[in-house]
């Protein structure tokens, strides 16, 4: 996103402001000015004028909500979700940043594209920072030129939706990550231990009879990772969508002994169980998979504990044609974007009780620390005006056929949430507003 | 949180539909047995005169096919099978669209035979005409554990109580998935029998009271009901499995079977490969129901396929 030339200003006000990174919860006013944070000061406290007001009493007034990991397609996929489409449906569900993963037709895995991504004509409305390939193609074999990637804008490297499962090439990874402070997100399944596989190994699975994914193909991985990590000074793990108890335990290991490492988890594994999958509904099918009670209790602890670095969505659009059709055939993945704070608000706050603070923190200063997206994540004076205004107390039912996304691929459709979006500023403009 | 109404109605839009034996009441499925002992091919019924029934198999099978084929015939109606090879199917056709050419000829019914565990169910939502189960992946075969208990209920007077050993390869089976559904519904006693590969500790999870054991000795002694299922090779993923390691733990043999009561009945739903799982004296020996179990598939199909067309008199 290119920010406007002219000069504008947007006063909000009265509204509560939680801004964990800046210690911050309390009734403010905030001042953007020509796309950055110009003042944070007590109600009625800012002199200057502004061109534009928004009426925030009642509201949570947060950084703009960072999504560490979401799908947008582009290139080559573009009948499944566009980078406009996406980002609209990132700006419908408060994200004012998105970061995507490569996996896109062609993989994502060179300077050129990660150019193409970031070019105005894409369409964007809300802030996009690439992610790309760790490898060439995504084939897991040879690294790409992660300092290049870097330089031209990429925030890390992945082969997301497929592991980086040689240990040669990850700890090529490794290296290359401590070399230049790059992350590297890993898609941790050991894909030896899974073919074939379109759930978790359940009770649920051996009924439906699908072959199910143990749990120990993701710990696996993040086990070795987290090694790795801890052999070079300075390296950079981000555990992409965790989704085991093991899984977390490897990562507490690694958080322990110092090794930079970080995680995230997804609405749909904080909300949703193995036993969800029902009937064969492929809107339940996402890899990984929908894991067992504990393993959910896992998640919700780790959340709550500090173990977890950010929410992201791991938002994956795909056409009807991948998804209305046998289970075992299905594409995985579900869209999130619009769905993760009213998930969030509904089974982390009024549930489990985890605070609105924390529950920001997952969505802004969290995940922007684990890509160092510097002024983001926070309301900090001379921050970019990036701004989520949220109503905790608003009951909703998400409609998956109002979606901004051009695919609906939800198992949340019909749901009845709290907590809603009511506006979204991305560089001090209005982006989205609930009408 | 999800609120009622709004789901996908994947249970089969159309009524009549049997997708698994999962979903099914006792007293329904009584009623089938029932119906299937009035139903007998030599005396056919034009019950279902005038009824276009589709066969969709996408996997290879003789009995249950030949069956269903004779089954329907038998109750007056026209059969058309179509098969994977050789149709629009091999070209790409997704599995809807397939349906909703088959609907559109003028099926009034659709048995359907699948690879992928859940396809009967992705069409019972999505057509408006009854679909019948024939084997989906790993998951249920309906119509052969209502011929197992129809076989069982000739012998013996209730399924209550029965001690049934299933062995063999539980995992990959459907056949064992539906029989245990059905088995457990009626309280009969049910065993599982197999080496770790084919029988994970969660199968016991399936149905309340199941019981697993790896000695084959300790499934059979004293069973009423042996049931013998087949190593499905087509279907182990690469998983390894020491043939002649199953066949000395795992194989009936006649000393074997001795350890069952003796008005024990032995069974197998086909297709049985001699030396292996059995042996070729244990198939023909006079407990052997293999081939009732084949005869008895035919009422018990055209019950099946009466009730689902409302014609169940
Ligand atoms: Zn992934």
């Amino acid at each position: 996103m290119k920010q406007s030339s002219q000069s504008h200003s947007l006063l909000i006000h009265g509204g509560r402001v939680i801004d964990p990174a800046a210690k911050v919860d309390a009734l403010m006013d905030v001042l953007v000015r020509d796309g950055q944070v110009a003042e944070v000061a007590l109600p009625n406290k800012i002199r200057a004028g502004a061109d534009e007001k928004l009426d925030a009493r009642g509201l949570i007034v947060a950084p703009g909500f960072i999504d560490l990991h979401v799908h947008l397609r582009e290139p080559g996929q573009g009948y499944k979700e566009t980078i406009a489409s996406g980002t609209a449906a990132a700006a419908a569900g408060g994200f004012t940043s998105v970061c995507c993963m490569p996996n896109t037709t062609p993989v994502l895995d060179s300077p050129e594209w990660v150019t193409w991504l970031r070019q105005p004509q894409r369409g964007a409305i809300v802030n996009v920072f690439p992610i790309a390939a760790a490898t060439q193609a995504g084939k897991g074999a040879v690294l790409t030129d992660f300092r290049a990637l870097q330089r031209t804008g990429a925030v890390a490297v992945s082969d997301d939706g497929k592991p980086i499962l040689s240990e040669t090439t990850m700890r090529e990874a490794m290296r290359a990550s401590a070399e230049i402070n790059f992350p590297v997100v890993q898609h941790a399944e050991d894909t030896r231990l899974t073919q074939g596989c379109s759930m978790n190994e359940s009770p649920t699975s051996f009924r439906l009879g699908l072959r199910g994914m143990t749990d120990l193909a993701e710990a696996a991985i993040v086990d070795r990772d987290v090694q790795l990590a801890q052999q070079f000074n300075g390296a950079r793990l981000h555990v992409a969508h965790v989704s085991t108890a093991e899984a977390l335990k490897a990562v507490r290991r690694g958080k322990h002994n110092r090794a930079r490492v970080t995680c995230e988890v997804t609405p749909h594994h904080f909300t949703l169980t193995d036993a969800d999958v029902r009937d064969y509904d492929t809107n339940f099918k996402m890899n990984p998979p929908l894991r067992s009670a504990s393993d959910r209790e896992a998640m919700l602890a780790a959340l709550a504990d500090g173990t977890v670095d950010a929410i992201a969505t791991d938002h994956a659009p795909h056409a009807p044609h991948e998804k209305i059709i046998e289970f075992e055939r299905a594409m995985f993945g579900i869209t999130g974007l619009e769905t993760a704070l009213g998930l969030a608000i509904t089974v982390l706050h009024l549930r489990q009780k985890i605070s609105l603070a924390r529950i920001v923190e997952l969505f802004t200063a969290g995940p922007a620390r684990v890509v160092d997206l510097r002024g983001r994540g926070t309301l900090m004076r001379g921050s970019h005006g990036d701004l989520t205004i949220f109503d905790p107390k608003k009951r909703w039912t998400f409609d998956a056929s109002k979606s901004k996304s051009k695919s609906h691929n939800t198992p949340f459709d019909g749901w009845a949430l709290t907590g809603k979006v009511v506006a979204t500023v991305v560089g001090g403009r209005v982006v989205y507003r609930t009408g | 949180m999800p609120s009622a109404g709004r789901q996908v109605a994947s249970r089969g839009s159309a009524r009549g539909s049997l997708l698994g034996i999962e979903g099914v009441s006792t007293a329904e499925i009584a009623k089938l047995l029932q119906l299937a002992r009035k139903m007998n091919p030599q005396r056919p019924r034009p019950l279902l005169r005038g009824k276009r029934v589709l066969l969709l198999f996408y996997e290879a099978s003789t009995r249950t096919r030949v069956s269903f084929e004779i089954a329907a015939k038998a109750l007056g109606a026209t059969t058309t099978l179509v098969l994977s090879s050789g149709s629009s199917i091999e070209k790409g056709e997704s599995l809807l669209d397939t349906a909703y050419t088959l609907r559109a000829v003028g099926a009034d019914l659709m048995v359907v035979r699948h690879p992928n565990a859940g396809a009967p169910h992705l069409m019972a939502a999505h057509v408006d005409i009854p679909v019948i189960n024939a084997g989906d992946g790993m998951h249920e075969h309906p119509t052969q554990a209502l011929l197992d208990a129809y076989t069982i209920l000739r012998h013996k007077r209730k399924l209550e109580g029965l001690q049934v050993a299933i062995i063999g390869d539980i995992y990959h089976s459907r056949v064992a998935r539906s029989a245990i559904h059905l088995l457990s519904k009626f309280g009969a006693k049910v065993v599982l029998c197999g080496p770790q590969e084919l029988l994970p500790e969660l199968a016991t999870t399936l149905a309340p009271g199941l019981r697993i054991t790896r000695s084959c000795e300790d499934a059979v002694r004293g069973a009423d009901v042996v049931m013998v299922l087949r190593v499905q090779r087509e279907r182990l993923a690469g998983l390894k499995v020491n043939l002649q390691d199953y066949i000395s733990r795992y194989q009936m043999t006649m000393t074997r079977l001795r350890l069952a009561k003796n008005d024990a009945l032995l069974m197998h739903p086909g297709p049985i490969i001699r030396g292996l799982e059995l042996t070729w004296d244990v198939a023909d020996c006079p407990q052997s129901a293999i081939v009732e179990e084949v005869r008895n598939g035919v009422p018990v199909r055209m019950a099946v396929l009466a009730r689902a067309l409302g014609k169940a008199k």
